[in-house]
């Protein structure tokens, strides 16, 4: 199935959870945060997002910065 | 004899919202040449508060280090900025994330207007002011040396206001000091002196004009010795702040003999 990732477009397994597609990027969930369609997804939800064909998810994390990089 | 007491007392921490800073002084975490640098420079600098930016992961390449395996959070804040954002719309859902990437409310909220500059678009930056508030947010903005744009953040519900000193990154020193001082005298909020700061005088001069705190990256990261001027910074905050505190003397136009008149040899 195919969803945009990161404003990309990439092919995943599916049909699969939030969680699984962070272990399937093996990315931490404890230190990002994640949108799906738009909308901020508690951590506590991770489990119960399914995503469908065409989601948007963008998954950010802290970098350095100071002012306007 | 008695011990003299200072007049001001110690230790004298920045409240902002519901939040106790021993320090004065918040650093960002941007131009390092390395996190182990910025490390060092944080400790220097003696700042409990530090400013990250929300980006992207990189999903092809997991190797890099991550910012955080160098900032001990359990010490120092963590402070969520909306850099890079031109919109309300954007500013806004950059700081729910950053919310949710960090556990915080606060946000150091930046719409900007113009690549060149980095000045900020302060219509938007107050419409973004006014949502995040309303979502519970600790909302410090980034504005102009305006102090009508301040009174209008903090009438929004701004937990403190940021005004530029200069250009982002510019290192020119403030500006406009006059209009520093005003805003102290307008507002009830914390002002936050944010960019334009290019070595310590600067630093010592917004705080010695009433400014807060003061917030900054690049002069320190930029400097020849990072750590060296993060001390350096420390110090002129803390120095300009108990001048502040202390008063300083009236100016005169002509010379006033220190040494009495009395008694001089003729």
């Amino acid at each position: 199935m195919n969803i945009v990732l990161n404003g990309e477009p990439h092919e995943v397994a599916g049909p699969l959870t939030l969680t699984a597609l962070l272990v399937h990027l093996k990315i931490d969930a404890r230190r990002v945060a994640v949108e799906h369609n738009l909308n901020v997804v508690k951590r506590a939800n991770y489990d119960s997002t399914e995503l469908r064909e065409g989601d948007q998810i963008e998954i950010v994390n802290f970098v350095g910065g100071g002012s306007s990089s | 004899m008695t011990n003299p007491q200072p007049l001001i007392p110690h230790p004298d921490p920045l409240v902002i919202a519901d939040r106790t800073f021993t320090s004065r002084l918040i650093v960002g975490t941007g131009k390092y040449s390395s996190f182990a640098v910025m490390q060092r420079a944080h400790e220097a600098s003696g700042a409990d508060m530090v400013t990250v930016a929300v980006r992207r992961v990189n999903i092809s390449d997991r190797t890099k280090e991550s910012l955080l395996d160098y900032i001990d959070t359990s010490r120092i804040a963590l402070l969520p900025n909306t850099a890079g954002c031109y919109s309300a719309d954007d500013a806004v859902r950059t700081a729910r994330l950053g919310r949710e990437a960090g556990l915080s409310n606060w946000v150091k909220l930046e719409v900007i207007g113009d690549e060149r500059t980095l000045f900020p678009d302060n219509e938007e930056l107050l419409v973004a002011t006014k949502i995040l508030v309303k979502e519970g947010f600790v909302v410090l903005p980034y504005t102009t040396d305006d102090p009508i744009a301040c009174r209008k953040l903090q009438d929004a519900g701004a937990a403190a206001v940021m005004p530029l000193g200069a250009p982002i990154g510019s290192g020119l020193g403030i500006q406009n000091a006059n209009n520093i001082r005003i805003i102290r005298e307008f507002s009830r909020v914390p002002i936050i002196l944010d960019a334009g700061v290019g070595t310590a005088s600067d630093a010592t001069i917004a705080m010695e004009l009433g400014a807060d705190g003061v917030l900054m990256n690049t002069a320190i990261a930029e400097a020849q010795d990072p750590i060296g001027m993060a001390e350096a910074m420390k110090l002129a905050v803390q120095s300009g702040r108990l001048a502040y505190r202390a008063g300083r003397m009236g100016r005169r136009m002509y010379a006033n003999a220190s040494s009495p008149l009395a008694g001089i040899l003729k």
